[in-house]
Order: C-alpha cells, then structure tokens, then sequence
C-alpha cells in the first residue's frame, strides 16, 4: 500500500487560514489501512479544526467525506455536486489521490492534508516500512523475495558495502543490514548462486513515467496518438 | 618502478593513505607525501572520506604525481552518476593519474552534508566493469573513445566483517569485484592476524593480490571507539591495554604497527597504511619493520 502521514496541525491550519468552508475528502483505500486518511481520521481533523478556529473566533464551515478511492475518477464523481459548494478541499489521500481532485475540480483549491511516504507494509502496530521503490525492473526473483533497491541505504544490487556491523546498517543502526536477510533466504531456498552474478546497472527512470496498454485503449484515442 | 610494475614483480608492497583536508591549505599534506614518498610505493587519496566535504582526490593526487609519487586515486559511487564518474577517470587518466581504488562509499548520512543525496548510480562492481570498458576503448554506452586510459584498478574488501553472513557476502562480493576487473585489494584495518589468516586461507586461489590495512592506533580511546562505530575493525583487548598502559603512546603504536605488519608479511603481498594524521610517523614504522 502507499503509506501517508498526515501533516503536523499547525502547518494545516495555516494552510486552511483564509479559506471558510473547506470539505476534507478521506480516501478508503492505502490511507485508511495505514490508519492515516480514512473516515474516522476526517472526523477527527474536522473537529479538531473547527475547535481550533472557533478558540481563535474565525470560525470555519467543515464538510467530512471519504470516498473508496481518490485516485480514480470514477470514484472522485460522487462528491461533484457536494464539492462545489465549498472553497478548498483538503485531501487526506496520497499525492495521486489529491492531484486526481485537483484535477476533477480545476475551480476549487485542492489542498494536501497529508505527506505521502513510500509503498510500503504494516511492521507491528503502529509501524511501517518501506518495501518496493516501484524502479520498474524487479529483481525480486534473485534476491529471495527482498528488494535491495527499496532496502538498502544505498539501493546496492551486486551485495552488501561492507558498512554494516554486528549484522546492522551502517546508517541506522535500527536497520538490519538487507543483504544479511537477503543471503539467509536465498540460503534456505538453495538459491545463492543468484547472489554470485553480476547483476548490471540499473536504468534509471524518467518521470512522469507511463504505462500504456495498446490492448485496452480505445481505437479512436489509439488512431489520434492521444 | 610504478606501483603496478611493483605489483606484478612480487616484492611485499607498501602503500599508504593521504587524506586531504576540508580547504585549500595543502602544504602539510604534501609535507607528509614528501617524508613517505621514498618509502612506499604507491599513496591511496581518500574521496570525501567519512562523507565529509573536502578537497578532492584527483587534484590531490595529481599533486602527488607531480611530487614524484604514484597515486591511487579512490573513487566512491556516492557522489557522482555514471556520467561524472566517466569523466572524471578520463580526467584522472590525462593528469597521469594510473591507479585506481574503487569502493562503494560512506552514506551521506554519516557525514557533514547529511541532507545530500546519496548518487549510488553506479555500485563498486559495475563502476570496475566500467573502468574495464574505458580501457578496452569504450564508454559504459558502447561508444567509442577518442584515446583510451589502461588503469590499474584495485577495491577493497573487509576480512573482519563481523557476522558469519557478512564474511561470507564479503567474499561473494570479492569474487564478483576480480571478475569484474580488480586486480588488487587493500582492506579494513586488521589487529586479529589469526582471523586475518583464516580468511586468506577462505579465498586461496582467488587471483588477486592482496594488501592488508593497518591502522596506527593513537590511543586506546580511538582503538574502543573503532571497535564501537567501525565495520570491520576489532581492536583485541590486549592491544587496547597496551596503549592505555604505555608512557610513550607514539612508541606502542609504533610497535603494535610494526608487529601486525611483521605478522602479515607471510599471510599477503603487501601492507596498506592508514596513518590517520601519523603520516609523518611511517618512515619510524617502516624502519622497525625492517621493510
């Protein structure tokens, strides 16, 4: 899932500062499991905010709604007619979520009530980790299922640097050091011959990047070159 | 004789580090290149170490050629993309600079400018595979070189990773940095020659040669805190004592110096010096060593 974080309060109060009717739109995807922009999440930053401006007599007008995905259109319609009567929404999705607001809503400013982190997975309660920097070029089947790219401080293909002690990173000491999990898994699966070839530089993407699937478009856009 | 030639004439080789300072007051640095010159064979330049910000390797060992020396300039892959790395060795190659060190650098986290950004575009395997390919004529793209260099490239290895798992990915990673072109290791600083041994007896028959790190102590507060913040090294208790019992710390360090290097002349080809600031004090070691 992509994990999220939502902003420090201060910083979307003073975001929120001229605006008088704001709609918080949560999303019910990757942000409600990481428990950071779901329904329950907009109920609280709503009262939370219309607290803080009362104490501070500009008193704010806050409409609440989560929708199943910010990132799809689709999904993004259901709120059209509601949307239209407020000034600002403020996005508790991810960086796709909000811009897909952005987007629908080109009149209404769209303000981020989040800071989008990684894709990533829940490591206990109440912790995440990054996991996959979505590079484009898995390599996942040679390193025992554990991304060197998404892991390791320096993104190290070919092996560890030789900065980890006592079997920990080198720049946190919190960290294993990936290469160790990764040579005992291939270990167990009799896969260590992986880790003996040269694995060549990656390519670097070039943003924005683009999935195009020529068997799903639609033969009129396919015909234009859109 | 270039430390090449050296090399491959099978005398037990010394080199030593210089790393250059954060500015451009170069006179105490080339003072101790001056002193060292005539006793070893080859002077590593540090890039960036530690990731602090400094003057650069390629100038300084551009310096050293100038002094009469053969430098071997270390390159790391934390600050600088395929491009820059290309470059600079085409750079390093017409300033007569012939050796190069290649390793995968210190995180940018652990040094002065910890908000930059870690490059790694390249890891220490696939920048020697490059270094290969400009010497054959060509860049990492497959164009062709208007005048070629031949380096002589070298990396590094730690015999005293610490955990099982991490010995073993050292020499995995070894094996891949000779096939893809290494001809020579310098290590980590080695205090434990019973280890040291036992891993020069792991990797017989890998065809390379192998100069073995040593590390003059200053004290036996530097000796724990390496053993506390620097992989690979293990200072062994009787040496910490040692310098803590010692009236003349130069001496005993001096002395441990001298006695690892004593110890490694039958275990390797050739002894890599990180005097850490003690440049001056290398012709002092060298001479008790008998070297």
């Amino acid at each position: 899932m992509i994990v999220a974080e939502i902003k420090p309060f201060e910083e979307i109060k003073d975001m929120l500062k001229d605006y008088k009717k704001v709609l918080i739109v949560g999303c019910g995807s990757c942000v409600t499991v990481c428990l950071s922009g779901g329904e329950r999440q907009v109920e609280l930053l709503a009262s939370a905010l219309r607290m803080a401006r009362k104490i501070e007599g500009n008193e704010i007008t806050v409409g609440e709604r989560t929708i199943l995905r910010q990132c799809d259109p689709e999904f993004i319609d259901q709120i059209k007619d509601e949307a239209t009567q407020y000034e600002a929404i403020l996005s508790m999705a991810c960086g796709a979520g909000i811009q897909g607001i952005a987007k629908r809503f080109g009149s209404i400013t769209a303000l981020p009530a989040m800071n989008t982190r990684f894709i990533g997975v829940s490591d206990g309660q109440g912790k995440w980790v990054e996991v996959c920097v979505a590079c484009g070029d898995c390599i996942l089947y040679k390193t025992g299922g554990i991304c060197p790219v998404a892991r390791c401080a320096k993104s190290l293909i070919n092996g560890p640097c030789g900065g980890s002690q006592g079997g920990l990173c080198e720049v946190s000491r919190d960290n294993p050091c990936v290469w160790e999990e990764i040579y005992s898994r291939l270990l167990k699966l009799n896969l260590l011959h992986f880790l003996k070839e040269i694995s060549p530089a990656r390519t670097r993407p070039v943003h924005p990047r683009k999935v195009v699937r020529e068997d799903l478009r639609l033969k009129e856009e396919q015909t234009k070159g859109v | 004789m270039g430390f090449r030639e050296s090399l491959d004439s099978g005398k037990f080789l010394i080199t030593a580090e210089i790393g250059p300072i954060k500015g451009t007051e170069i006179d105490g640095l080339l003072e101790d290149a001056r002193l060292i010159k005539e006793k070893v064979d080859a002077i590593n330049v540090t890039d960036l170490q530690s990731s602090v910000m400094r003057l650069g390797s390629m100038a300084v060992c551009h310096l050293l050629k100038d002094l009469g020396v053969d430098p071997i300039l270390q390159m790391t892959c934390r600050d600088r993309n395929r491009l820059a790395l290309q470059s600079d060795l085409l750079s390093a190659w017409v300033l007569g600079i012939r050796n190069v060190l290649v390793l995968t650098g210190d995180h940018p986290t652990l040094g002065d400018h910890p908000q930059a950004m870690p490059v790694f575009d390249l890891d220490s395997v696939s920048l020697l595979k490059v270094i290969g390919r400009l010497n054959e004529g060509f860049d990492m793209a497959g164009n062709q070189l208007k005048g070629a260099p031949n380096f002589f490239p070298g990396a590094v290895v730690n015999p005293g990773a610490n955990t099982e798992t991490a010995l073993e990915m050292q020499i995995i990673k070894m094996e891949k940095k000779i096939e893809a072109g290494a001809r020579f290791f310098q290590t980590q600083g080695i205090f434990d020659l019973d280890l040291f041994e036992r891993f020069m007896k792991r990797i017989e028959g890998f065809k390379t040669k192998v100069l073995g790190g040593i590390i003059l102590l200053k004290s036996a507060g530097m000796a724990r805190f390496m053993n506390k913040n620097v992989a690979g090294v293990f200072v062994p208790e009787t040496l910490i004592k040692e310098m803590e019992t010692t009236k003349d710390k130069v001496k005993t360090s001096v002395e441990i110096a001298a006695r690892l290097i004593k110890g490694l002349k039958d275990l390797c080809q050739g002894v890599h010096i990180m005097a850490i600031g003690w440049e001056k004090r290398i012709p002092m070691l060298l001479e008790e060593t008998g070297l």
